[in-house]
């Protein structure tokens, strides 16, 4: 391989072992990289602003993230009268766990891995949509009217971009023949992003559906529905809640940078270091979208999920198809020009005669 | 098999972050879309009316700056010039400039925040707000220099204005308006283009130009339908005959034109300041009125046109020291009363949008 730098599959010995360091590991990553990503996002939210952000707790404001940590689970932790006390209770659980469980599968660097299990895509699928569930479960729960249309708009727009999400990764698991991650990551001799632009586009509208991040963040909507599903939360459970979110956006910047930006690879440095880099990379992405654009109508979310990332997806995986069945051993220099020629074509003959929601003026 | 379905009531508001103040609207909802609206307000009733009855026409003026606290100077406006109007006031030259000067800074400072909030509205997590803060920022700065306060300036005195401008001020409006195109054309680029915005916001809440002349509204609401209507060209008040200007109007009423009106008056307002800077001449600032006023019996109305249309207030005076009776025609209120005929069939993400296209100031509202 390129890199020097690997470890064994079953690190640091027996299974056992790499089960339970890697575990803590893992969940200390996420913590770590959640508390890093609130304090970016606040400062670079606030350059992008033309103001300063916080500065005050700590070198450079670092600080404040834990310090609102320790506020936050110093506030009372009211439950409405009317909410299901049960579901209310379990909501924010449900939406944390899987995004713990989808981390299981993704390789960090060379070997550094929980478990490579062989259908790691659909794994992934399968299980980042439960964690709508639980915001469903949470804005059903709370007896509030904000809430129950933030939990039926999120399962709305969950359903929606999932289908165009997962037929973008079918692209991928067509190229590399496997739908393990590690082998994923190792075939991307090129990144991804360049061999199959077009899914990486829909893959990145997708994903930030699917994250309920701006444009599409209509499940929150604090312009509209004071912040939606949780609006009835406090205290330790709204912090879980937050947690979610915020992991979320660090689950799909991982999810980006694993398929489409080539994981942990690159020259000289270790992996671990180029995979932070690219994760940070793809949420300062995130940031950017959500700092510049305004949010989209439920109807015009769903009309783009559908009549614009739905055909795209499906010609992305028929192009990559007829690449991977006839032409396996077309040289990159003339695969990845044409492909990336045919998104730009695509994307705009889609976007003059397909946009997303404008009205007839006049009727 | 049709399901069963049920009308969702939702109330948004009084506390809301998207009601700019507190405003409460009764929805009827069909899934996501409006059947019904009912505005309830009075929740920000201060009963500033009977207040004006209460003190003297002096005192009264601070309390007017009260009314709508985003534009202060231009609510200060048309009780003043209703009291000088009474009691026979003269108002000099220097003076007239000065108002025109501070109530064109304040009407640009106005539709920053009325813009800024809009987008807010629609999701850009208050970038473009943040950028139209900064601008407003400095307008504030412009005019605490010459008046001491940054929100509520209580600057306009029978016959004239409290204070003279500083030498610091002249140079500073220069330099703002000087700098001031550039910024407006940045905002132009960063929003007019978008796509998601111009999705958002065209088309979306058509006002016809014929219910939009019925109901009685005025200012951006009623150009935006594409109605030349501005109280400064058709009935001028002050200096405002000596200036050149145009009135920008909209084509389809929608909220996108309003947002364009609203842009394009404040490059308007900047000629006039430029206009009223270049002509204004030397002289004292204010004329000497008594301190216990007490302007003969009778009544009056003055108007003018504020940032949220035309602001008309009528007075009547019995030769007491104290009003008989003021009463504010609040371009506010009298635009919120196409809120329903514009909110009915829509979406409810487009409510938020289109009530913040009105432009409503609540302390105006209620009074």
């Amino acid at each position: 391989m390129i890199n020097a730098w690997s470890i064994s599959p079953d690190w640091p010995g027996n299974f056992w072992w790499h089960l339970l360091i890697l575990t803590v590991l893992l969940i200390a990553f996420l913590m770590t990289c959640v508390i890093m990503f609130i304090w970016l996002e606040r400062r670079i939210i606030a350059r992008f602003q033309a103001r300063l952000g916080p500065n005050r707790a700590g070198p450079f404001g670092l600080l404040q993230s834990i310090a609102d940590v320790i506020k936050i689970l110093t506030k009372e932790d009211i439950i409405p009268t009317l909410a299901d006390k049960v579901i209310f209770w379990i909501a924010p659980a449900i939406a944390f766990a899987p995004i713990l469980m989808i981390l299981a599968v993704i390789p960090l660097m060379d070997g550094l891995q929980l478990i490579d299990i062989n259908v790691g895509v659909m794994y992934i699928a399968a299980v980042s949509a439960v964690t709508a569930i639980g915001v469903f479960m949470s804005g059903m729960a709370s007896n509030n009217k904000y809430s129950l249309i933030g939990a039926m708009r999120e399962i709305a727009q969950l359903i929606s971009y999932e289908i165009p999400m997962v037929l973008a990764l079918a692209g991928i698991v067509l190229a590399t023949g496997s739908m393990s991650l590690s082998s994923v990551v190792s075939t991307q001799n090129i990144p991804f992003a360049l061999m199959q632009p077009l899914g990486f586009v829909i893959f990145l509208v997708a994903i930030l559906a699917e994250i309920n991040r701006t444009p599409f963040d209509l499940v929150e909507a604090d312009s509209e529905l004071t912040a939606g599903f949780n609006t009835e939360y406090s205290g330790m459970k709204f912090a879980v809640l937050y947690l979610v979110e915020y992991s979320e956006a660090v689950i799909g910047s991982i999810l980006i940078t694993t398929f489409f930006l080539g994981g942990w690879r690159g020259p000289f440095l270790p992996g671990i270091v180029w995979f932070i880099g690219k994760v940070f990379i793809s949420f300062f992405f995130i940031l950017w979208i959500r700092s510049t654009f305004p949010r989209l109508r439920i109807d015009q979310s769903m009309k783009l999920a559908w009549k614009t990332l739905l055909p795209l997806a499906l010609i992305n995986l028929f192009i990559v198809g007829l690449k991977t069945v006839f032409l396996p051993d077309l040289s990159q220099w003339v695969s990845v020009p044409v492909y990336i020629i045919i998104t730009v074509i695509l994307i705009f003959s889609w976007a003059r005669f397909m946009r997303p929601g404008r009205q007839v003026v006049g009727t | 098999m049709a399901l069963a379905t049920e009308q969702f009531i939702l109330n948004l508001g009084p506390v809301h972050p998207s009601t700019h103040g507190v405003f409460r609207m009764r929805v009827t909802l069909d899934g996501e879309i409006i059947q019904d609206v009912d505005p309830i307000f009075g929740y920000l009733h201060r009963g500033v009316e009977k207040l004006f009855e209460q003190r003297t026409y002096k005192q009264n003026i601070p309390l007017s700056d009260r009314l709508d606290y985003v534009s202060a100077i231009n609510n200060n406006w048309p009780y003043v010039m209703a009291v000088e109007q009474l009691a026979g006031i003269q108002v000099p030259q220097r003076a007239e400039y000065l108002r025109v000067i501070m109530g064109e800074l304040q009407r640009i400072a106005s539709h920053l925040l009325a813009v800024g909030s809009v987008m807010n509205d629609m999701g850009v997590f208050f970038t473009a707000f943040m950028y139209m803060f900064r601008e407003r920022e400095k307008i504030i700065d412009l005019l605490e220099m010459v008046t001491g306060q940054r929100l509520l300036y209580n600057y306009m005195r029978f016959g004239g204005v409290s204070q003279d401008i500083p030498t610091e001020f002249l140079p500073a409006l220069t330099k703002f308006l000087k700098t001031m195109p550039g910024y407006l054309d940045e905002y132009d680029r960063m929003l007019a283009g978008n796509e998601i915005l111009l999705a958002r916001t065209k088309g979306i809440g058509v006002l016809k130009p014929q219910s939009a002349v019925n109901s009685s509204t005025s200012g951006p609401v009623l150009r935006g339908s594409g109605i030349k209507w501005d109280i400064r060209k058709a009935a001028p008040y002050s200096v405002y005959d000596r200036f050149e200007f145009d009135i920008p109007t909209g084509e389809n009423g929608d909220c996108y034109d309003r947002y364009r009106v609203r842009m394009e008056e404040m490059r308007q307002s900047l000629r006039i300041i430029k206009q009223a800077m270049e002509q204004m001449p030397a002289g004292k600032e204010k004329t000497p009125t008594p301190l216990r006023l007490r302007p003969p019996a009778g009544e009056t109305y003055a108007q003018i046109e504020s940032p949220r249309g035309m602001l008309g207030c009528y007075l009547v005076s019995d030769g007491t020291e104290k009003p008989y009776r003021c009463h504010f025609r609040a371009p506010a209120f009298i635009n919120l009363t196409v809120l329903r005929e514009l909110l009915i069939g829509q979406k409810l993400a487009d409510a938020i949008i289109i009530f913040g296209s009105i432009d409503l100031s609540m302390g105006e509202v209620d009074r």
